[in-house]
């Protein structure tokens, strides 16, 4: 069986049995990477483009191995040394890259809907790395893929995410990606950075902390931007720390572990205590590696790879 | 041109004003209208045969930018003037957001002799209300009004000190002028490019919220009910805009507002694909806020129904949305659209409809109210109640194809403008 999307641009487009076959392929990949020689044949021959219009160095480096570890070549199109800076827009870059035939396009841009105007005048399939704050697809299947490697059951899951949800495509693709699940979603965070509405796309909101932090399995928290507090976002970072912050002392008051996430950059002392991620209950870095075998898996399925096949 | 004699047979005359639909032909000798009647004796006469179509006054436009001078890339004056007649206005408010602003004689003047030479739809200047529209100082509102303004309007950049916009109200008293406000506090709409609720928070992006729009249509009320001045709200695209400006006229404060086809016509899940032809200031708003305008309409709330067309290369609009200008380009597409929305939903009978194109604009800009009577001058636009067309590319009049309606089949056509004695057929 093939993917039945040509593109990946967001959790929103993919339907239940998509996410499940892009977790069993990441089960797949997830192997390979702990062979001695994590490599396999399967894009032999591919060319994939990393288009990055917004500084990252993650989420770039993990496609790229990705894209490595499936032998496909893959070429970064350094933005500081091309035209964009000389006023070409997204179109002409897109045009240009069509000419030069290649096999996909993996995008990140700091403006929404980026990945859709690009997968609209391409042939090549588009991976949206992240557009604005609309999503991040590939960070919420390597949250979800992470999370059913310790807990089996979705509909049992209680998840909250923490944090700048306004600015947040990740808090976007995870409130999408863990309800299509089945996990019940919580937000929490002040009501200055939780944007109008957000509740109808399957989460529920709550403004202080401690009341749902005892209530639920995983916590995600989300890099605050110290910039939010110019425009008047929060008044100080020592309290959104009180109020928000991933504390020892708070997780300490809990009855259950919790499993902690964050997607990164992290903000040490911010929303997250140092010491908490230190904690076996931080799967952190797991979110990293994982994230490699779940780009392997995008990358594969967009490319016409067969999705039942056994690793 | 036409012969110096013809005749239009077979049309029903919609009379705006009087409020009237007549089977009547109509005999027009050197551009003058002679007679309406019936039978008239045809010896030497051009006779154009218009059965099964409406014949109305010329349309009356208070909301275009016609780009010149300045960006004469995206629409001139001849062009946009051009694209008027094809949707049947024969007088176009040409916004003062040009480069540079209409806020000297010089550009009035330019104006007014472009469109003369051009000779198509009549373009009436709208003067900058401040100096460079920056809100601040108030521009030469009389040297303006001498070389041929019609109202002022700082256009799409809002007056947000309610000092600055309650001298402007005062100050256009001398002139009798209308001030024409678009009405949006800028630090709430905050860079937003749709609306904001629950679409914007799906898409990631930044939302205008409807009160933006409407905290500041209070404002303007008020100050305005204070300093007795005349007001017109331009483009409303809110439900909470309708409910204020309502309450203003049960309350008998004399103002007056506009809409646009697209806030009846349009709304925001359309930005769900990221086409920036959806990218509009105001943003397409709910379903919700669409009826409540469609509803002031119907109830007089809103007056005039304007296009508030903005034309913009492709090249600039073909891109990330919040990257792409706001606007579309409406002058071609307003009447059918509003046809359909209006008329052929019932929320508005033909004559009431087409008094929102005709005397309802005349009276804002307190213009002779147009009507078609003997001895006036022939300013007439034919349509074709049951015509149905596609708007395409190939056909835009305009200079830009920035249109959502591009590829929607239209219901209602504008198939011939007179003006005097001169012919134009779409």
């Amino acid at each position: 069986m093939k993917f039945s999307h040509k593109n990946l641009l967001g959790i929103a487009e993919l339907s239940q049995s998509d996410i499940l076959t892009i977790l069993n392929l990441t089960n797949n990949f997830r192997q390979v990477l702990d062979r001695p020689i994590p490599i396999v044949p399967a894009l032999r021959g591919k060319t994939i483009v990393n288009l990055f219009f917004e500084p990252s160095t993650r989420t770039a480096t993990s496609f790229a191995i990705a894209a490595k570890r499936l032998s496909a070549d893959i070429v970064n199109f350094a933005i500081k040394s091309s035209s964009v800076i000389k006023g070409e827009t997204l179109l002409d870059t897109a045009k240009n890259i069509e000419a030069m035939k290649v096999d996909g396009v993996v995008i990140r841009s700091s403006y929404p809907g980026a990945a859709h105007f690009l997968a609209k005048h391409l042939k090549a399939f588009v991976v949206n790395a992240g557009d604005g704050a609309h999503e991040h697809p590939t960070q919420a299947l390597s949250d979800i893929y992470t999370i059913s490697q310790r807990i089996k059951k979705f509909p049992d899951l209680k998840v909250l995410i923490v944090g700048d949800i306004t600015h947040s495509r990740v808090a976007r693709s995870d409130i999408l990606a863990f309800s299509k699940l089945g996990a019940k979603v919580a937000i929490c965070g002040p009501p200055t950075l939780i944007p109008i509405g957000i509740e109808k796309t399957g989460c529920e909101i709550f403004y202080k902390l401690d009341h749902i932090l005892s209530e639920v399995d995983v916590v995600v928290a989300l890099r605050l931007q110290r910039e939010r507090q110019q425009v008047g976002l929060f008044p100080s970072i020592r309290e959104y720390r009180a109020l928000y912050g991933l504390t020892k002392e708070r997780l300490l008051k809990l009855r259950r572990p919790l499993i902690i996430m964050h997607p990164g950059p992290i903000n040490w002392g911010v929303e997250l205590d140092p010491a908490v991620a230190t904690t076996p209950h931080s799967v952190v870095l797991e979110q990293v590696k994982n994230g490699v075998a779940v780009r392997m898996a995008v990358l594969y399925a967009l490319a016409g790879g067969e999705t039942d096949a056994k690793g | 041109m036409l012969k110096d004699k013809i005749i239009l047979t077979g049309g029903i005359i919609v009379d705006p004003v009087k409020k009237k639909l007549t089977e009547s032909d109509i005999y027009i000798e050197q551009g003058i209208i002679k007679k309406i009647g019936k039978n008239f004796k045809a010896s030497g006469t051009q006779i154009l045969d218009i059965k099964g179509n409406y014949i109305a006054p010329g349309f009356i436009d208070l909301h275009t930018h016609l780009r010149q001078p300045g960006r004469e890339d995206e629409e001139t004056i001849a062009t946009g003037a051009y694209a008027a007649l094809a949707g049947g206005f024969t007088k176009v408010c040409c916004m003062p957001n040009t480069e540079p602003a209409i806020d000297n004689e010089g550009v009035v003047k330019f104006i007014l002799q472009e469109q003369a030479l051009a000779g198509y739809a009549q373009v009436l200047p709208v003067g900058a209300a401040t100096k460079g529209r920056a809100g601040a100082e108030i521009s030469e509102i009389g040297q303006l009004v001498a070389a041929g303004i019609v109202a002022i309007s700082d256009d799409g950049d809002p007056i947000s000190d309610p000092r600055v916009m309650r001298q402007v109200l005062e100050y256009a008293k001398i002139f009798d002028l209308p001030v024409i406000s678009h009405c949006e506090i800028k630090a709430l709409s905050a860079n937003g490019v749709m609306n904001e609720g629950i679409i914007s928070t799906r898409l990631g992006l930044r939302g205008i919220p409807d009160i933006a729009e409407a905290a500041m249509v209070y404002e303007h009320i008020l100050l305005a009910d204070y300093t007795k001045s005349r007001l017109h709200i331009a483009h409303i695209s809110t439900k909470k805009s309708v409910e204020i400006i309502r309450w203003a006229k049960e309350k008998g404060i004399s103002i007056t507002a506009e809409t646009c086809p697209h806030y009846f016509s349009l709304t925001e899940e359309m930005c769900e694909t990221f086409d920036s032809n959806y990218k509009v200031n105001p943003p397409l708003r709910t379903k919700m806020d669409a009826e409540a305008i469609k509803e002031a309409l119907a109830d007089g709330t809103i007056d005039v129904i304007a296009t508030d067309h903005a034309p913009h290369l492709a090249s600039e609009k073909e891109v990330e949305f919040d990257l792409a200008p706001f606007g579309m380009i409406g002058l071609e597409t307003a009447f059918a659209i509003g046809y359909e929305e209006l008329v052929l939903k019932k929320y508005l009978n033909l004559i009431d409809y087409i008094a929102k194109l005709t005397c309802e604009p005349a009276k804002v800009l307190k213009l002779d109210l147009p009507t078609i009577a003997e001895g006036k001058t022939a300013n007439l636009v034919i349509f074709d109640p049951k015509a149905k067309w596609v708007y395409q590319k190939e056909i835009i009049k305009s200079k830009s194809q920035n249109s959502p309606f591009i590829g929607r089949e239209l219901k209602g056509k504008i198939s011939k403008v007179i003006i005097g004695n001169h012919l134009f057929e779409f």
